[in-house]
């Protein structure tokens, strides 16, 4: 029996002590901790949540303040549909005309960058989960840098860069490129690709990819493998992008101001303007319409992703 | 002989490694050849690269070096949607988005064959699987069993020269495996397709395949009929992956080409098979017994030989020494568990060693039993037992 091992054994039973007053104090700490869990959210849904409601509340008052309540009146919403916004005031320039102009100006944009940045975007995120080529870490860690950099850094940096092109352009043709609906648009795509590549990346990364090997085995070619098996199966992941980039086009302003020209600011911009003597209530109004509408939006592109999490 | 559907010319494929620079060779100098209509089977233990030769064949892999051939065309810049193969993956890989039907008829729809036709020919395939009636179905309404079945309808249908199967029973509860080892082997049979197969578990790869690859770290370590491998073992690994072996420390004292006599102590000589490998006297070596071909009787007292016989264990032990190459030791009971069929004894033997011994539970349980340190008698045939050097 070379290789047995013996255990020795203890001589007694050991005995079990409970510091009793040490266990009622661990049970009263994770009470509190208990309560706490359950009141943490509450302060922070409050600091989140606190001024829109005020916002969308503040839209219904009768009456022009905006810090007290007077009834519930809809005429803020009815002026902005009626020609009379900030009616009698120095802002009364900004008629339903203005915009309803401002509005397009914005779908215009929006539609614009959203399909250019929603290609790009998907594109980028292919080659970074399928493809094999030097540098690809790197780039992946570039990607966050729209999201992360401030938004008035990248704003100044588009304004220099479309300005040193337009010099540059002068320069050697003689034509005097402006700021416009392209430079809002190529401001827009820049920072919404990173968005749409987020996205549609977690959704392919999520993909088998034995189901690609499975059509080339099954004899799909490159091309017809991506179409009938890879995009249908990242679609909602695509729209979803697309949806989130659209509504960060809506949202922008800090881009838009500092590289739109003239005749076409976007709403935000519209907004703004009405900002500079004083708060006109419709203010309110148009703010809720805009919340409401980006909210669909993003509750759209959730929605999106988590039928692709459910369908994964 | 049966022509070559498949062969492997010193296939070597390396993939980048963890360290800078570095390769990690997953497949190394493999040659195989594969029988048209064989069932043949890769086995090994996860990351032998029996999963990259599977995707080599397949297409989805590219070879460092070397070569393979399908039917006799080297294949090396065929893409997979080319190639005469199909595949049933691991996880199945069924398009989630797509019906049962549509999964199966995706890869005639790929060839260009008529819409009618495909679809009779994907209830045909899926009637093979004895699944008629889910065409209609997702595939995430499917159990595993059924996903899998569907699975090898979809690669089936395309009459393919090689059906390729990686780990395909890998993802099922044991009942249903074991159901589908022996449906698998009788589709094969009647089907009269080439299937390869990958698998790590030694009992789905005897049960199936017609020859075994036995591969570790990138080499195909012995290639040969289930029957071959298990009893004729060339090397340690196989001896041991396949089955459970003792592994005899031994020192070869005298051969004569076919068996080698080799001593445990400086009074018990055993003989084993040479399998031709030239054996210096002096040499350590391994030698490598089944438990199942020890035989036990006791030292003392009388033994049944055969229904009915008695005789005294002296005599028995006489009878027995004048059977030409009858490997006969005395051994040591240390542990003895009763597991139903068989009891398995762990035997202390010359040389300060221990085997095991299962012994077949023929009669009632006390009249075969011996008890932990217990001397019984131990025989067995020279030829069951084998001189292993690596």
């Amino acid at each position: 029996m070379a290789n047995q091992v013996m255990l020795s054994r203890t001589s007694a039973r050991p005995t079990i002590d409970i510091n009793e007053r040490r266990a009622q104090f661990d049970l009263l700490v994770r009470r509190i901790g208990k309560i706490g869990l359950h009141v943490n959210p509450i302060f922070a849904y409050f600091f989140l949540w606190a001024p829109i409601v005020v916002l969308i509340v503040f839209s219904f008052n009768d009456g022009g303040s905006v810090s007290t309540w007077q009834g519930f009146t809809t005429r803020w919403y009815e002026n902005i549909f009626n020609n009379a916004i900030a009616a009698g005031t120095e802002s009364a320039r900004f008629t339903t005309e203005n915009m309803l102009g401002a509005v397009q100006n914005s779908m215009i944009v929006g539609f614009s960058s959203t399909i250019v940045s929603t290609i790009i975007g998907t594109m980028v995120a292919l080659s970074l989960v399928r493809g094999h080529f030097p540098g690809k870490r790197a780039l992946d860690a570039v990607l966050y840098l729209p999201v992360v950099i401030p938004e008035i850094t990248q704003a100044i940096s588009l304004a220099i860069f479309f300005k040193v092109i337009f010099d540059f352009t002068k320069m050697q043709t003689g034509i005097n490129a402006t700021t416009g609906f392209g430079t809002i648009i190529i401001g827009h795509v820049a920072f919404c690709i990173s968005y749409v590549t987020i996205v549609v990346r977690a959704r392919l990364a999520d993909m088998n990819p034995r189901l690609e090997e499975a059509a080339r085995d099954l004899g799909a070619n490159e091309w017809r493998t991506f179409w009938r098996i890879t995009f249908p199966l990242i679609l909602p992941g695509v729209l979803a992008g697309g949806l989130l980039a659209f509504t960060l086009s809506l949202d922008d302003f800090v881009v838009t101001f500092f590289n739109s020209g003239i005749g076409t600011s976007t709403l935000p911009m519209f907004v703004y303007g009405m900002l500079k003597t004083r708060v006109p209530p419709e203010i309110n109004a148009i703010s809720t319409l805009m919340l409401v509408a980006s909210t669909a939006l993003v509750a759209i592109s959730l929605g999106m992703q988590g039928r692709n999490a459910a369908r994964a | 002989m049966a022509a070559i559907d498949v062969e492997l010319r010193n296939v070597t494929k390396e993939f980048p490694g963890r360290a800078k620079d570095g390769l990690v060779r997953a497949v190394d100098n493999v040659s195989l050849q594969i029988q048209q209509g064989e069932f043949f089977a890769l086995l090994g233990p996860s990351g032998c690269g029996k999963t990259t030769t599977l995707r080599m064949i397949a297409g989805f892999e590219d070879a460092n070096s070397g070569e393979i051939l399908i039917r006799g065309r080297a294949v090396q810049n065929v893409p997979p949607f080319h190639r005469p193969v199909n595949t049933v993956f691991q996880d199945y890989a069924l398009f989630p988005h797509m019906t049962v039907q549509k999964n199966v008829m995706f890869g005639l729809e790929m060839e260009g064959v008529a819409r009618a036709e495909a679809e009779r020919r994907a209830q045909e395939a899926l009637q093979l699987v004895r699944l008629p009636d889910i065409a209609a179905r997702k595939p995430r309404q499917l159990s595993g069993g059924q996903q899998q079945r569907v699975a090898l309808a979809r690669a089936l249908v395309k009459h393919p020269a090689v059906l390729l199967l990686d780990e395909p029973l890998g993802a099922l509860d044991l009942k249903l495996r074991q159901a589908m080892q022996y449906e698998l082997k009788a589709m094969q049979k009647s089907l009269g397709i080439t299937f390869i197969f990958v698998t790590h578990d030694q009992e789905e790869a005897m049960t199936m395949a017609d020859r075994i690859a036995v591969m570790d770290q990138g080499k195909v370590l012995q290639v040969g009929t289930p029957e071959e491998i298990y009893e004729s073992p060339t090397s340690k690994f196989v001896a041991d992956f396949i089955g459970e072996t003792n592994f005899i420390q031994a020192e070869v004292a005298e051969t004569n080409g076919v068996f080698a006599t080799v001593k445990l102590d400086e009074t018990t000589f055993i003989k084993a098979v040479t399998g031709g490998q030239a054996l210096t006297p002096g040499q350590k070596v391994t030698v490598a017994l089944r438990p199942e071909k020890i035989n036990l009787f006791p030292v003392k007292g009388l033994v049944e030989y055969e229904e009915g016989s008695t005789e005294t264990a002296e005599e028995y032990h006489r009878s027995l020494m004048s059977v030409p190459n009858m490997n006969l030791i005395r051994g040591r009971v240390r542990q003895a568990v009763y597991i139903g069929t068989d009891t398995r004894y762990v035997l202390h033997i010359p040389g300060e060693q221990d085997v095991v011994a299962r012994v077949q539970n023929f009669g009632l349980r006390s009249d075969t039993y011996f008890e932990d340190g217990q001397e019984v008698n131990m025989y067995w045939n020279a030829e069951n037992a084998r001189v292993l050097l690596q």
